[in-house]
């Protein structure tokens, strides 16, 4: 039983064949006439950790929110593992179906934890696997139980999401993307609504993530870890990539005067 | 033969017109209830055009008193060819009338539902259909238990109108007994104890669903 093994799909190890998880080309958007993207330009290799870092209102949450549509930009286009998503390549708007399985290839992980209050940890994690990809009631339980012990929630399975804490939602809204086995996760600053004490276990779950050779996406505002963990890192600004470097030369080296006063700031 | 040895040897018409009553009641509160939700995901959002007749259609039901909705059903329809028994225009009368409250209760419910939660549901591959009957309708119908237990008793109430459409459910026991041996307070007291029997169990009921919906930090228990 393959799939209810967590670390087949979704997971890369040593994967870096050059094969591309998501293609970003010239993606524009904007919102009543003010542009939010600029032609937006970005790729993500299988495998690769980026992070998008930039300041408040710069655009970091429309560029991720736009690779899995939930906003949807006026140009360019955007490739889930090959797959064009939102619109056909004919360029017409993509049946409801066809965009809730391009979707189903992402899996997203939000700032305020987003959990499904009436279901308990572990049939959060299962409701997706089941009702959207149609998996058995059985490999999805296996499959939500070894996710859980991944994300070091296996001892509140039974737990409604209201008796949880930031952290602890946070691990489980994780385990529920990756039941999804996305070719890509997207964070959008999955530490920002956490107390700081909190912050510390998400970040690990992400790093370990990383590790194991998960396609991710990350914005965040958290420097030392985004160091650490990206295999590149990029600067948005006015909705503009301004800096797209390696996180040694990004940290240490940038090419713009506009990062090097943004590191400082945030020293 | 005192009044109340009269009723108790009445009992029989008591406790058919109880029957009646609990049959009506929970046929059209059962059908209200899928008014209701059917109402609630026709105004999902995807058909703006059908957005503002269903909202004129509510109000206009929310405003009308019940009595001439049944009057309407049972006395108007025939003008214009159709003719429903007395009972089914009530059962009619009360499913749509509490379907529409029903309705209300849940799209107020529904503006207040956390918007993310619907994204979460997008980004994992949901489509509308199964988000609505997974996701969104469960969490409604348990943040707005107590206004639904509310309702029930409305419609519980209601049922007893029907007897001014000629259905012989409870009222229209106690009414016939009381017009035949002249007792209408004893009469109408017996019919008092049956609502509020019924009432008092739908709201320990109803209680008991909030232990539910408690645990799941919906506190409105
Ligand atoms: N739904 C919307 N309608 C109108 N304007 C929006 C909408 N969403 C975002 N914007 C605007 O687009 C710009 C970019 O917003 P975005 O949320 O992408 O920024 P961000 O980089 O994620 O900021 P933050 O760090 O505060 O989360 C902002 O100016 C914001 O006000
Ligand atoms: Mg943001």
């Amino acid at each position: 039983m393959p799939d209810a093994n967590p670390s087949t799909a979704g997971h890369r190890e040593n994967d870096r064949s050059g094969a591309t998880a998501v293609a970003i080309r010239n993606l524009s958007k904007s919102f009543d006439d003010v542009e939010v993207l600029r032609d937006v330009n970005l790729e993500v290799k299988k495998g690769d950790v980026v992070t998008i870092l930039g300041s408040s209102g710069s655009g970091k949450s429309t560029l991720l929110r736009c690779i899995n549509w939930l906003e949807q930009p006026e140009r360019g286009s955007i490739h889930i593992a090959g797959e064009r998503i939102g619109m056909t390549d004919e360029g017409r708007a993509m049946s409801v179906k066809a965009l809730a399985r391009v979707r189903a290839k992402t899996g997203m992980v939000f700032q305020g934890f987003n959990l499904w209050p009436h279901l308990n940890v572990l049939h959060n994690v299962t409701e997706a696997p089941i009702h959207v990809l149609g998996k058995s009631k059985h490999e999805a339980e296996t499959h939500a139980r070894a996710l859980l012990e991944k994300v070091g929630m296996s001892h509140k399975m039974d737990a409604y999401p209201n008796t949880l804490s930031g952290g602890q939602k946070q691990r489980v809204a994780i385990a529920r993307a990756l039941a999804m086995q996305p070719e890509v996760m997207l964070f959008d600053e999955p530490t920002s609504a956490l107390d700081p004490e909190l912050v510390g276990e998400v970040l690990a779950v992400i790093k370990d993530l990383s590790a194991e050779g998960y396609t991710m996406v990350i914005v965040t505002h958290e420097m030392a870890f985004s160091r650490a963990v990206s295999d590149q890192v990029v600067f948005l600004e006015k909705g503009l990539i301004i800096e797209k470097a390696d996180p040694e030369t990004f940290f240490t080296n940038p090419s713009t005067e506009r990062v090097r006063k943004f590191l400082e700031r945030n020293d | 033969m005192s009044n109340w040895e009269i009723l108790w040897s009445a009992r029989d018409q008591f406790w058919v017109g109880f029957l009646r009553t609990m049959e009506i009641f929970g046929l059209s509160i059962s059908v209200a209830f899928v008014i209701g939700c059917a109402l609630l995901y026709l105004l999902e959002g995807s058909r703006p055009r059908l957005t503002v007749p269903l909202r004129v259609f509510i109000d206009g039901m929310r405003m009308l008193p019940f009595l001439i909705l049944a009057y309407l059903l049972y006395y108007g329809l025939p003008s214009f060819g159709i003719r429903l028994d007395a009972w089914w225009a009530g059962v009619g009368a009360l499913a749509v009338y509490h379907g529409c409250y029903i309705g209300e209760i849940f799209r107020g419910s529904r503006i207040t539902f956390p918007p993310g939660q619907v994204e979460a549901a997008k980004a994992h591959g949901f489509t509308k259909g199964k988000m609505f009957f997974r996701l969104i309708l469960p969490q409604i119908v348990m943040q707005t238990r107590p206004l639904l237990g509310n309702q029930l008793i409305y419609a519980l109430k209601d049922t007893a109108f029907l007897v001014i459409i000629t259905v012989r459910e409870l009222t229209a026991a106690a009414n016939s007994l009381s017009g035949t041996y002249f007792i209408p307070t004893e009469a109408f007291i017996v019919v008092i104890g049956f609502y509020w029997a019924v009432s008092v169990v739908m709201e320990v009921i109803i209680k008991q669903c909030g232990r539910f919906s408690a645990k799941r930090g919906f506190d409105n228990a």
